[in-house]
């Protein structure tokens, strides 16, 4: 077989949209090696209508392994449905998300698998004359991109980062194969328990927000927050800051936009004072319009952006939102 | 509690340069630092000894001057510390080094609990720390924010997810990874430092640890780096001044235009 696989994941008895931007992913590559394509869903029994949208979106086969163990992600269980369904299987390929359970399940299964894995690409061909994965991910804190192969070893593994790209759009009608397997209980042991779970709030804002603003290090200091809060607040967009600035603690942790942080790709992102060093840019690059006010005129950037003012932020910004609140008095 | 701790010594990524004819990486003068998200790993480990006593070994896998990297963890109050080094090693993946880890962690005897940091900043993959669970055959939980209780040989931790933070008991022995949140490293002190330098430190070679030489270096590793690049970068920018008033003006003109162009205000 040289199958094209996707890890699906859900949250509550719902596919997550991650899902759908890996099969759109994952389509161009079983199209380039003229191989299935097909979603691995682990957890809870889903609804076939609900498995069914896999198949809408692009997966030719869907394996759904399902046990009431598997209801939340559990590292050892779901690595060793994984690893089953390898061996039974034998998959060319294997895309996940970079999200805190792929980023997991992943390597816990490759290591078992003794395949090749590699975390966070940005980028996934397939090699014209070998049929090899092409894998291009930032390396060396963002200074530069690393193309890797995993020549030997099967499957190839990788993860992408969740929203860097569209979900597949659903063709309704298209028809697919579903097989539902129960693990064996000697699969679904583990030394771990899920106990309890308290829901987020207002981290989800940014990830999933239309409009984002970007803060960087030229910002100055914390003091100088509130005006990028009035912005905010004037555009009805959500506040993601560079490392550095979390670092030097002025914004919390879930802010961060960047390889360390969240990936977006919102309609609008604002980035203001920020240098554009590559592990920034990993994380909002791919936002359909990108504006950048900074006071160097060399920074990176502005090779990234649509439009860009080399100036002072407070000087821009305030005029900004003035216009901006009298744009919208006069509508 | 018994507690390893597997740590990376890394470059200073943020002075890391590009020699842009060559497109290579000048290493040259660029200094070597603990990862500092293994600070973390290294700061939950002591508070845990600091609640339920015991120990803290930490563990590098790395050239000879990783030995810097584990001084700095003694100064911090580690107790034990071991480097595993060969030029055998040299070129391992995630994979290989998750191997020779695993392996050399089992010299370690009995043990409770192993902490590594979320991942390291150089490679950027965060793959180790599960990587070496499965090669241990060991639970894992992985985003630790904070560590509760440990009962009955179970400890309870939270992680931080993408919907919320999940509370998560895990019977021991087994491997976490945390992230920042977990706590604020705590710095080396006097006392530590002077420790750190009387402290006789074990290395682990190839021949010590017994392993397949099939498994390990550049060899034994699944993945290969083909190419490397500078990221090009291709949008057109269009660039306003606004280096006085009528600047200023004029480029909040243009922003706003640009706004109602692309329908987002």
């Amino acid at each position: 077989m040289s199958d094209v696989w996707i890890l699906s994941e859900q949250f509550n008895g719902q596919l997550e949209t991650v899902a759908f931007e890996l099969l759109k992913r994952a389509a161009v590559l079983a199209e380039k090696k003229k191989s299935r394509l097909c979603a691995v869903q682990i957890g809870a029994e889903l609804p076939e209508s609900e498995l069914n949208r896999l198949i809408e979106c692009g997966a030719d086969v869907v394996f759904a392994v399902e046990a009431p163990e598997l209801k939340d992600f559990n590292p050892e269980p779901y690595a060793a449905c994984l690893v089953d369904l390898i061996e039974q299987y034998q998959p060319e390929i294997i895309i996940a998300a970079a999200t805190t359970t792929g980023r997991t399940v992943m390597p816990y299964a490759a290591m078992s698998a003794h395949a090749g894995l590699t975390a966070d690409c940005t980028e996934l061909d397939i090699e014209a004359d070998t049929g090899l994965l092409l894998q291009t991910r930032p390396a060396i804190g963002g200074n530069i991109m690393a193309t890797i192969k995993t020549p030997e070893c099967r499957p190839q593994m990788a993860t992408v980062r969740p929203h860097s790209g569209r979900p597949a759009v659903p063709q309704s009608g298209r028809s697919g194969e579903l097989i539902r397997i129960k693990p064996n209980a000697t699969r679904l042991k583990s030394q771990t328990k899920v106990i309890g779970f308290e829901a987020a709030t207002d981290e989800l804002l940014l990830q999933d927000a239309e409009k984002v603003v970007i803060v960087g290090r030229g910002i100055k200091r914390a003091e100088n927050l509130p005006l990028i809060y009035e912005l905010c607040d004037a555009l009805g967009a959500a506040l993601g800051a560079t490392r550095d600035v979390v670092d030097r603690g002025w914004l919390s942790y879930p802010h961060q936009v960047g390889l360390s942080g969240k990936t977006i790709n919102p309609k609008l992102c604002v980035s203001i004072g920020v240098s554009g060093a590559i592990q920034q840019l990993a994380g909002m690059q791919t936002a359909d319009n990108i504006i950048a006010i900074n006071t160097d005129p060399e920074a990176q950037i502005f090779k990234v952006a649509d439009i860009g003012i080399v100036g002072d932020l407070f000087e821009v910004i305030p005029a900004l939102i003035e216009k901006i609140k009298n744009g919208e008095l006069s509508c | 509690m018994r507690i390893v701790v597997p740590i990376k010594q890394v470059p200073e990524t943020r002075s890391v340069k590009m020699d842009e004819k060559t497109g290579t990486v000048i290493r040259d003068g660029v200094e070597s630092i603990v990862n500092p998200l293994d600070l973390y790993s290294i700061e939950a480990a002591l508070i845990l000894k600091e609640r339920f006593g015991g120990e803290i070994i930490a563990i590098s896998m790395g050239p000879p001057q990783a030995a810097t990297a584990l001084k700095e963890a003694l100064a911090m109050g580690i107790d034990q510390a071991i480097l595993v080094s060969d030029r055998a090693f040299a070129g391992s993946d995630t994979w290989g080094t998750a191997y020779v880890l695993g392996e050399a962690i089992k010299t370690i005897g009995d043990y409770d609990l192993i902490i590594c940091g979320e991942r390291a900043t150089d490679g950027d993959t965060g793959q180790v720390g599960p990587e070496v669970a499965a090669h241990l055959k060991l639970p894992v939980t992985t985003y630790v924010n904070g560590v509760n209780d440990w009962t009955d040989g179970a400890l309870t931790v939270t992680r931080l997810v993408e919907h919320g933070e999940e509370k998560v008991s895990m019977q021991l022995p087994g491997v976490l990874t945390v992230v920042k949140e977990v706590s604020d490293p705590r710095l080396p002190t006097l006392d530590g430092k002077i420790r750190a330098r009387e402290t006789i430190m074990p290395i682990l070679s190839f021949d010590d640890l017994k392993l397949d030489l099939k498994l390990i270096g550049l060899k034994g590793s699944p993945t290969r780096v083909v190419k490397i690049f500078r990221p090009k970068v291709t949008r057109e920018c269009e660039i306003h001044t606004a280096e006085d008033e009528a600047g200023v003006a004029l480029s909040v003109e243009r922003l706003y235009n640009f706004l109602q162009e692309r329908e987002v205000v």
